[in-house]
C-alpha cells in the first residue's frame, strides 16, 4: 500500500509532465491516463510465482494493463485483505488461509457463468479446495503442491549410509538427525505446516486441537531443535543450492528450484526431494476476487485466461508446480511430469492429507509454542 | 497583529502524530475478531438507540501474564543498552580524531561516517548476511589464511546481530559526540596543562564534562530506536532471537491479534517514554552540578 501511495505520486507528477509536453515514457508508467482504453488488472502474487510471459501475453491480448506486485507471506497478505481496501483486483492465497478470509467476508463469490473454463479444472484439486471453499464458491486454483524434505544426497549418505530418506525419521528422530547438525538443517517457520507432520510421524490425527497433542508435537521438535541451524520459509533454496545446509523440510517447487540452481552451481549438488511415505501435506495455492476489487471486468478477464491449458502448461513449466487443468498435461515438459516431485505416484497421493483450519485459540497456543520452540526452551 | 494562521503549525503534532497514536490506543482495547477490519467496533448502537461503549483490558492484561512478553522485553533492552555501549566505546574514540584532524580531512571522514545513509540499510544489512555466512567472503579469506579450521559460524547469531546493530547505529552515536568535541576549544587542554593535569586528567576534567551532553544525546538517539528494531536480529539474529520487533510482528501477522500488538506497541511506546523522562531528569540534574 506504501508503494501504491508513491504510484499515485508519480501518477500526479506525470501528468504534470505530460502538460509540459509529451514525455515518451508516459504510457509505460502506471498513470491510468496513459493506459489503453481497456483499463488495468492489479495482481497481487507470491514472488517467483508465475510464468516470464504470462503477464505480457495476456497484455497484448486484451490491451488490459497490469499491475503485478509480489508478496512472500500469507501472513502479510491477511493483513492487508483484513485491513481492506489494498486496491487489488486479484489475489493468491493458500486454501488453508482462504477459508478464514471467506469467514471474515474478504473476497466475493466467483460468477461462475463468466468462467466457462472452469469445466476444465482437475475434480481431484477442485474437492480438495472445497474443504476450505465450500462448493468452490469464492477460489480457483492456481498451484497445487506438497510440503516434504529436500535433502543434499552426498552430504547425508557420507554421514550415514542407511538413512531413512523416505520417513520423516530422518527429521524427527534426534539420534538420526543430529548426525546431520554439522552440514546444516533447515526448517520452514510455520507452525501451521510442520506441527500436523509431526503429529502424521508421532501417528496422531493430523488436524489435532487437544493441547496434549500439541505438548507431544514440541516435545519431539525440542529435542531435535539443538541440530536445527533456523527456521526460514524461503532461505532454504539457496541454501540447499549451495550447499550451506543439507536437509530442510520444505515446499516441493523450492527445493526442485534448488536443485536446478545446484546443477548449474561451481561445485555442483546433487539434491533430491522426497514425500516421506507415512504421508504429507498437500496445499493448494489459490487466486480469488477481493470484495472490493476496483476492475472487477478484467479480473474474470484474467481468470478464464489462466484457465487455458497452454497458459497453465507455461506457468507449470517454469515455477515447478502442478496446476490444476487436466488438459495442460500434454503441453508440460516430459521431466516435469514425470517428475513424482511435482505430480506425485498413486500410492504417494493416497497417503497425503490437507492442512486443517484451527480456532483462533488454538493457532494462539501453537505459535507461543511455536516461540517456545524457536528459542530452545 | 494577526496570529490566526499559527494553528497551522498544530497540524502535524496533533494530526500526524497524536491522531495515529489515538488509533493504536484505541485498536489495543478491543477484541481480535475474524472479520475486516479484525477487531471489535468501540461502540454499538442497539436498536432502541441505546449506545454501548466496550472496552477490554484483557490485551495488557496477558502481557502481563505471559512470561515471554517479559522476557522479549529484557532481552531487548538488554540488545539496547548493549548496542548504545559498544557505539559509545568505538565513536567516542572516532570522534576524537575526526574532532583532532585537520578541517580538510575532518570534513572526508565525516563524509564517509554519512556515506553508507546513502544506500538502504535493508541492502546493507543482507551485505553483511553475505559476508558473516558460512560459505561468505570472511569465512573463506580466514579459511585460506589459516586462521581458523573451521567455516565461520557468526551469522544466526547474538554475535552477528550486534555487529549488525553497532554497524547501523554506530553514526548516531559519532555525530552528537563529534559535534560537541568540535566545539571544544584545546586551549581549555593546554591550560590544564599548564596547570599540571596530566593529559588523561586534563581528559577525565575538561573534555569528558564537556562532551557530556553529546555522549547524552546519542545515547538516546541509538538506545530509543534499537529497543524496537526488528529488521537487524530478524536477519541477522539467530532462530532462538525472540525481541519486541518480532513479538509484535508475530502478534500482527502469524496470531491476527492487531489488538495485543497494538497494546504491545503503546507498552514499548510507554517504556520509552519513562526512559527519555528520566534521561531527562538525569541531564538536568548534571546540568546542575556543573
Amino acid at each position: 500500500m506504501k508503494r501504491r501511495a508513491h504510484l499515485c505520486c508519480l501518477g500526479l507528477l506525470l501528468s504534470l509532465v505530460a502538460a509540459c509536453g509529451e514525455g515518451p515514457d508516459a504510457e509505460s508508467q502506471s498513470s491510468p491516463a496513459a493506459s489503453p482504453s481497456a483499463g488495468e488488472l492489479n495482481l497481487y502474487n507470491w514472488s517467483d510465482y508465475i510464468a516470464p510471459d504470462t503477464l505480457r501475453a495476456f497484455e497484448r491480448e486484451t490491451g488490459i494493463h497490469v499491475r503485478y506486485d509480489v508478496f512472500d507471506s500469507n501472513e502479510l497478505l491477511e493483513a492487508k485483505l483484513l485491513a481492506g481496501g489494498t486496491g487489488y483486483d486479484l489475489v493468491v492465497p493458500s486454501a488453508s488461509f482462504v477459508a478464514r478470509q471467506i469467514t471474515a467476508g474478504v473476497f466475493q463469490p466467483l460468477d461462475k457463468t463468466r468462467l466457462p473454463g472452469m469445466t476444465g479444472l482437475d475434480p481431484a484439486v477442485m474437492k480438495l479446495l472445497a474443504g476450505y471453499d465450500p462448493e468452490n464458491r469464492h477460489a480457483l486454483p492456481w498451484l497445487w503442491g506438497t510440503t516434504g524434505i529436500g535433502y543434499n544426497r552426498g552430504m547425508i549418505t557420507s554421514r550415514m549410509a542407511d538413512a531413512p530418506l523416505d520417513s520423516w525419521d530422518l527429521v524427527f528422530k534426534p539420534e538420526v538427525v543430529s548426525r546431520f547438525a554439522d552440514c546444516g538443517v533447515a526448517l520452514l517457520d510455520t507452525p501451521s505446516e510442520i506441527l500436523p507432520l509431526v503429529l502424521r510421524f508421532l501417528g496422531r490425527p493430523v488436524d489435532s486441537q487437544r493441547p496434549e497433542d500439541l505438548a507431544a508435537a514440541e516435545a519431539v521438535l525440542m529435542a531435535i531443535r539443538p541440530h536445527v541451524r533456523y527456521f526460514h520459509s524461503s532461505q532454504y533454496i539457496n541454501d540447499l543450492a549451495n550447499g550451506g545446509i543439507c536437509l530442510v523440510v520444505g515446499w516441493n517447487g523450492d527445493i526442485l528450484m534448488a536443485r536446478e540452481r545446484a546443477r548449474e552451481a561451481t561445485e555442483p549438488q546433487d539434491i533430491a526431494y522426497s514425500i516421506p511415505r507415512e504421508g504429507s501435506l498437500v496445499w493448494v495455492d489459490t487466486i480469488a476476487i477481493p470484495r472490493d476489487a476496483p476492475n472487477l471486468d478484467n479480473a474474470y478477464r484474467f481468470l478464464e485466461y489462466i484457465l487455458r491449458p497452454e497458459v497453465a502448461a507455461a506457468l507449470s513449466n517454469h515455477v515447478h508446480y502442478a496446476n490444476a487443468i487436466a488438459a495442460s498435461q500434454p503441453l508440460l515438459d516430459e521431466a516435469l511430469r514425470e517428475d513424482p516431485a511435482v505430480y506425485p505416484a498413486p500410492d504417494t497421493l493416497t497417503a497425503l492429507f490437507p492442512n486443517a483450519v484451527h480456532t483462533a485459540a488454538f493457532d494462539r497456543l501453537a505459535s507461543r509454542a511455536w516461540a517456545r520452540i524457536k528459542r530452545g526452551q | 497583529m494577526s496570529r490566526g494562521w499559527l494553528w497551522l503549525c498544530w497540524i502535524w503534532p496533533l494530526g500526524l502524530l497524536l491522531l495515529p497514536l489515538v488509533i493504536v490506543l484505541r485498536i489495543s482495547l478491543a477484541e481480535p475478531r475474524l472479520a475486516q477490519p479484525p477487531y471489535s467496533p468501540l461502540w454499538d448502537v442497539s436498536a432502541d438507540g441505546a449506545v454501548s461503549i466496550d472496552l477490554h483490558l484483557d490485551n495488557y492484561r496477558l502481557l502481563l501474564e505471559d512470561p515471554l512478553y517479559v522476557q522479549a522485553w529484557l532481552d531487548s533492552l538488554g540488545l539496547a543498552a548493549g548496542t548504545a555501549l559498544l557505539c559509545l566505546v568505538l565513536a567516542y574514540p572516532m570522534a576524537w580524531a575526526i574532532a583532532a584532524s585537520p578541517p580538510r580531512r575532518r570534513r572526508l571522514f565525516l563524509l564517509l561516517v554519512m556515506l553508507p545513509f546513502w544506500t538502504s540499510l535493508l541492502l546493507r544489512i543482507y551485505a553483511w548476511m553475505g559476508l558473516l555466512a558460512p560459505q561468505g567472503m570472511l569465512s573463506q579469506a580466514l579459511l585460506r589464511l589459516g586462521v581458523t579450521e573451521a567455516p565461520l559460524a557468526v551469522l544466526h547469531s547474538p554475535t552477528a546481530v550486534f555487529i549488525g546493530m553497532v554497524y547501523a547505529y554506530l553514526p548516531f552515536m559519532l555525530l552528537p559526540i563529534h559535534a560537541s568535541l568540535d566545539k571544544l576549544d584545546p586551549q581549555l587542554l593546554e591550560a590544564a596543562a599548564d596547570l599540571g593535569c596530566r593529559p588523561w586528567q586534563a581528559f577525565l576534567r575538561v573534555a569528558l564534562p564537556l562532551s557530556l551532553p553529546g555522549v547524552l544525546g546519542g545515547t538516546v538517539l541509538v538506545f530509543v530506536p534499537a529497543l524496537g528494531e526488528f529488521v537487524i536480529p530478524d536477519l541477522l539474529g539467530g532462530p532462538g532471537s525472540l525481541l519486541l520487533g518480532q513479538v509484535l510482528w508475530n502478534e500482527f501477522f502469524a496470531n491476527r491479534a492487531w489488538p495485543v500488538a497494538a497494546a504491545l506497541a503503546l507498552t514499548l511506546l510507554g517504556s520509552m517514554a519513562l526512559f527519555l523522562l528520566t534521561w531527562q531528569f538525569l541531564q538536568r540534574r548534571l546540568g546542575a552540578l556543573a
